[in-house]
């Protein structure tokens, strides 16, 4: 009870509310050796400290004051705030494609509470309608809560539900799927879901923002607009990463669960098609496919669902000077399987040669991808490379470092055969690795270039 | 029959017992209830910008730019489910809002792909200086806010922002003013152009630490609310640290009338406008309350009250001049305002206008968006507004106009119109305008309200501890009221402070008269007349120039010449900044000369002024030999002292 009449404060500034009376929402007026203040005693952060008690003033702006200054505090008024989001029903139009949304603890969509500053997830159909209306010209909408975790907490276990669940949807005859997600590790759920929900017949599309959905500028509306298009309407039936092309809002990308990453902390074109071109481009008019061969939508339901996933894969990312025993402790706590990222062409130096072979002899799968991001392994090149050959790694072609864990995690979770893992690994399941890299699948310009920035310049970033 | 509409204009002036501001008195205003607070803004003088580590102060012109890029501004919901006013209406818009870059004045932070770094220190510093002169309540830890802007100024669609002291109070000589609040927070683009759907920025500006001083509407006239703006220019001028020059301090001026409601002039430049705007101002207000009574009189059920609409066949018009923009033409009757719209509202304007004003910016028509049967030139013959009225059922008391724009934006078009005139019905709505240099303003946006602050989530609050704040309460300057009194004391003529204050050249009179002993009465002229008539004579002079006055007199103290001849040299030290004071005597062909030398000159001269001037008259004696002597005598003898020896 006491937690919430004083919210989020402990310590000092928590005695300071009880010796005075006053609760969070409690209207106050506190004297300082500063001067006077008034206001509605707010929650506090539970990371600051405990020496200040936080109020809104009456212009709407939030003030903290010390504690150590306040020589009286009086409340006198109480108003809670009320977090009730009000719905709207989304409307149900016949004709339009029927598209389900999964949550996964991401915010999408969301509403303000002016009060708190609580960000207010929206995501009941009603809700989202409320924030996004132009979604009801796109399709009907179902929504459904798999789980609440934040981006960098999903894993195996997350994974397997959402497979499920989408085999579920399939069953029922939905015409497409969103999966609402943190961009964090939006692209290592990209591949999982491409290895585990295989022969789709129709698009599902992974989709995020980069900019919270609780200011205007935000590219959460679009994201979500585009993602439930090409849900509903494309004919790409693939596991898909949709955001933003530019950071203007312009259009989006259709990215390859398989070849996609993000490549930016905080820009909203974050994400990127690697050694590839994206599937297609979107805007809120039309898709635009760029690449000519994709798996198209079917009217059956023949999706195989093959929810693996072993706990027993880690990554060595190398550096100069890398002791063996790095290598040897991975082995030790027991890893089945390690995926390296070398440098260069896909290499590591000789000192761990002899932790590779130990690593080897134990049975441990071992594959080698880039920390280059772009371009094939090629160990054949130099004696290092065939000598690590030689002593197990199997090189993974142009697979990314993220995309090969989350394969080999998916395989160890049905075999351990060594032949068999190594024929799963190096067989594509939907480009994650290529055969061929076309030109312009390695575009990353050069600022300052005189030609780079006038090109820049004419385009919208 | 037909309705005068100039006669209409000028008796509804009348009416609301307009006159120019030079025939006004503070009773004028206090009939209508005069009322007005300010919003002053002030960029700091930082060498970085407030929450990244771009360079301030870099302005490119608006065909200089890096990359351009395109964002729209979606309303966030507040609690209730309700979009704030602003919000609505500027999603109604639709703007697309091109930003254009230049890498030297702007990063990823600017254009919103990058989170906040930490407030800058010394923006943060002088802010709380600034705060503390204004005797305000100073917090004891900084929230950072986000305060939300729709129209694009800011490509987050919010402004970070942070209350920092409330509760203060500024002197003026009649009276105090008292404070709300004072925030620091980050600058806006700079607008490049607004064309019906397309609005462009450049972000140069955006992001450079600013303060806003907010004061309660307690100004009574509006000389007191310039009084009061320059008051607090003056106070954040004396710290030293503030930047001047164009566009860094900019004000908001809030005013109202009796029964009015405040309406916000946004971005006022110069103060010397405020009492002219305010003035129009309050008299727009008071002259709609007129014309709400007259309305409500002729319509009995307001709350029922709606336009009528039709689209205008082609022919009707088809011998009218028509702007390119005009695709579609929608007829409009508005019921019961016959002499509504050429309602006087300010000089030059009329009810009319404000239907305009608000088509340009909420239903994107450009102007001229709107032909109407009162116009004081009219636009269409008379038998065709009767044909227009008869069309749209008109009756004798009501009035019609004709919208003129893109078929696309006639729904809003039509929804501003009537929103409009509702509001007409009610009062005075609360709204910002633009302001013009003639006094004049224009609609700008529906006012916001508080319901747009939430806290920054990408920022954690700062602790502002005792140490800290009585560390800058130590090295704070004077108050600008004891300034002004001091320069009273010392005699320094009145019409000299505002060049003083503005200048911040206070410190150095204090520091002249006080290490070198000068007559304050003479410094203090010196630097508000003088320096001020010189300055205005030569290009190139900036505030750093006072230093050198300060060395000026100690040179001339040193050498035991004359003070006067500072006069003298003022003008040589303009035009060649970089010359010494020894060279600028040199080229002045300056003699020093010992007092006894000039005034072992008397008896010739007087034997000269017998012998050539036939007079015998003492003023004309001492004038003729003053004359004679003046060039030596300057810089090696008082004038004062001289004519007394005559």
């Amino acid at each position: 009870m006491t937690e919430d009449i004083f919210q989020g404060y402990r310590g000092d500034a928590l005695d300071v509310l009880k010796k005075y009376e006053v609760r969070v929402w409690g209207a106050v007026q506190v004297e300082t050796t500063r001067g006077a203040f008034e206001g509605t005693v707010l929650p506090r952060a539970e990371n600051d400290d405990d020496q200040h008690i936080v109020i809104k003033i009456i212009t709407g702006y939030n003030i903290g004051i010390d504690i150590r200054t306040i020589t009286n505090m009086k409340e006198t008024g109480y108003k809670k705030a009320n977090y009730k989001i009000p719905e709207k029903q989304f409307p149900v139009t016949p004709g339009l494609p029927k598209v389900k949304l999964f949550g996964t603890g991401g915010t999408i969509a969301s509403r303000l509470d002016y009060r708190t500053g609580a960000v207010i997830p929206a995501f009941s159909p009603g809700e989202l309608y409320g924030a996004v209306p132009e979604l009801a010209d796109i399709c009907n909408l179902e929504t459904e809560k798999v789980f609440a975790v934040f981006s960098e907490n999903m894993g195996p276990k997350q994974y397997i539900a959402l497979a499920k669940a989408i085999g579920k949807e399939i069953e029922n005859g939905i015409d497409g799927i969103v999966v609402g997600h943190g961009t964090d590790t939006l692209h290592h759920t990209g591949a999982a879901l491409t290895f585990m929900c295989q022969n789709l017949p129709v698009p599902v599309v992974l989709v995020g923002s980069q900019r919270s959905s609780d200011r205007p500028s935000s590219d959460a509306a679009l994201n979500l607009m585009h993602a439930m298009k090409a849900a509903g309407q494309s004919d790409i039936a693939e596991v898909m990463v949709c955001m933003f092309g530019p950071t203007s809002d312009e259009y989006g990308l259709l990215h390859k669960g398989t070849r996609v990453r993000k490549m930016h902390s905080s820009y909203r074109s974050t994400f990127r098609t690697i050694g590839d071109t994206p599937l297609a481009r979107i805007n809120r008019k039309e898709i635009v496919p760029i690449k000519k061969k994709y798996n198209k939508r079917r009217s059956d339901k023949d999706v195989q669902i093959l929810p693996y996933f072993s706990d027993d894969v880690t990554m060595l990312y190398y550096y100069p000077g890398m002791k063996p025993d790095t290598l040897d402790a991975m082995v030790d706590a027991g890893y089945r399987g390690i995926i390296f990222v070398g440098t260069g062409l896909g290499h590591v130096n000789k000192e761990l040669y002899p932790a590779i072979e130990r690593a080897h002899a134990k049975g441990v799968h071992m594959f080698m991808t880039l920390q280059t991001i772009w371009g094939y392994v090629h160990m054949f090149v130099y004696d290092t490379g065939r000598d690590m050959m030689a002593k197990g790694i199997i090189p993974a072609g142009n697979m990314l470092p993220e995309v090969a864990w989350v394969k080999l995690s998916w395989i160890l979770g049905q075999t351990s055969d060594p032949q068999k893992v190594k024929e799963m690994m190096l067989t594509p399941i939907n480009d994650e690795i290529t055969l061929r890299e076309p030109y312009n699948g390695y575009l990353v310009y050069q600022g300052g270039v005189p030609d780079v920035d006038d090109f820049v310049r004419r385009v919208y970033k | 029959m037909t309705f005068n509409s100039k006669k209409n204009y000028e008796q509804t002036r009348k009416a609301a017992g307009y006159i120019p501001r030079r025939k006004a008195t503070s009773k004028t205003y206090k009939d209508i209830g005069f009322m007005s607070g300010l919003e002053v803004h002030q960029q700091l003088d930082t060498r970085e910008k407030l929450f990244c580590h771009c360079p301030a102060g870099i302005y490119h012109a608006s065909e200089n730019y890096d990359a351009e890029l395109k964002r729209h501004m979606r309303p966030t919901l507040s609690e209730l489910g309700e979009y704030d006013g602003t919000a609505l209406m500027e999603f109604k818009t639709r703007k697309e809002i091109f930003y254009r870059i230049k890498n030297d004045s702007a990063c990823t932070y600017e254009v919103d792909d990058t989170p906040p770094f930490p407030m800058n220190r010394e923006a943060l510093g002088v802010a709380l200086e600034i705060s503390l002169l204004s005797k305000l309540n100073v917090v004891g830890e900084v929230h950072i806010t986000r305060k939300q802007y729709l129209d694009g100024s800011i490509p987050t669609g919010f402004q970070r922002t942070a209350i920092l002291g409330v509760e203060g109070e500024i002197r003026l000589p009649q009276k105090k003013i008292r404070l709300i609040q004072l925030s620091i927070e980050e600058d806006s683009c700079r607008e490049i152009s607004d064309i019906g759907h397309i609005r462009v920025y450049k972000t140069d500006r955006l992001g450079m630490p600013l303060i806003e001083t907010v004061t309660y509407p307690e100004c009574e006239t509006p000389e007191e609310v310039r009084q009061t703006c320059d008051y607090i220019r003056f106070l954040n001028r004396s710290t030293g640290k503030v930047r001047t020059g164009m566009g860094a301090g900019r004000q908001d001026v809030n005013v109202s009338c009796r029964g009015g409601s405040r309406v916000e002039i946004k971005g006022v430049a110069h103060t010397k406008w405020i009492p002219e705007l305010t003035h129009n101002e309050v008299f727009r207000q008071w002259s709609l309350l007129l014309m709400k009574d007259m309305l409500l009189k002729k319509i009995k059920n307001p709350d029922k009250w709606k336009i009528g609409s039709k689209e205008l066949p082609g022919h009707v018009l088809h011998d009218v001049a028509l702007p390119e923009h005009a695709e579609q033409l929608v007829a409009v009757n508005l019921p019961g305002f016959q002499g509504a719209l050429s309602w006087f509202t300010q000089p030059g304007q009329m009810f009319a206008d404000e239907l305009a004003g608000r088509l340009k910016v909420i239903a994107c028509i450009e102007h001229p968006n709107l032909l109407h049967s009162e116009e004081l030139k009219p636009t269409i013959p008379e038998e065709q507004w009767q044909e227009i009225a008869k069309l749209l059922d008109g009756g004798p008391d009501d009035a019609q106009l004709v919208i003129t724009g893109p078929s696309e934006d006639m729904k809003t078009a039509l929804e501003t119109v009537e929103e409009r005139c509702l509001m007409a019905l009610n009062g005075i709505p609360n709204e910002t305008r633009k302001s013009f240099e003639d006094g004049t303003t224009v609609f700008e946006r529906v006012l916001p309200g508080a319901d747009r602050m939430y806290p920054d989530t990408d920022s954690a609050p700062i602790p502002l501890d005792d140490d800290y704040i009585q560390s800058l309460q130590k090295n704070l300057p004077e108050d600008i009221f004891d300034r002004y009194e001091q320069l009273k004391a010392w005699e320094v003529p009145e019409d000299t402070y505002t060049y003083i204050f503005s200048k911040d050249y206070f410190p150095l009179i204090k520091q002249i008269v006080t290490e070198l002993g000068i007559n304050p009465k003479f410094a203090g002229t010196f630097f508000g007349h003088t320096l001020k008539h010189a300055e205005g004579q030569y290009e190139g002079t900036d505030v750093l120039y006072g230093k050198k006055i300060f060395k000026l007199f100690k040179y001339l103290k040193e050498k035991e010449l004359n003070l006067m001849l500072a006069k003298k040299i003022l003008p040589f030290m303009l035009q060649y900044p970089k010359m010494d004071f020894e060279s600028i005597l040199l080229e002045m062909k300056f003699k020093k000369v010992k007092k006894e030398t000039i005034l072992d000159c008397i008896p010739v001269l007087n034997d000269k002024f017998d012998k050539e001037c036939k007079k015998n008259n003492k003023t004309d004696r001492i004038n003729w030999i003053m004359g004679q002597l003046r060039e030596n005598a300057l810089g090696n003898i008082s004038l004062t002292e001289l004519s007394n020896k005559l």
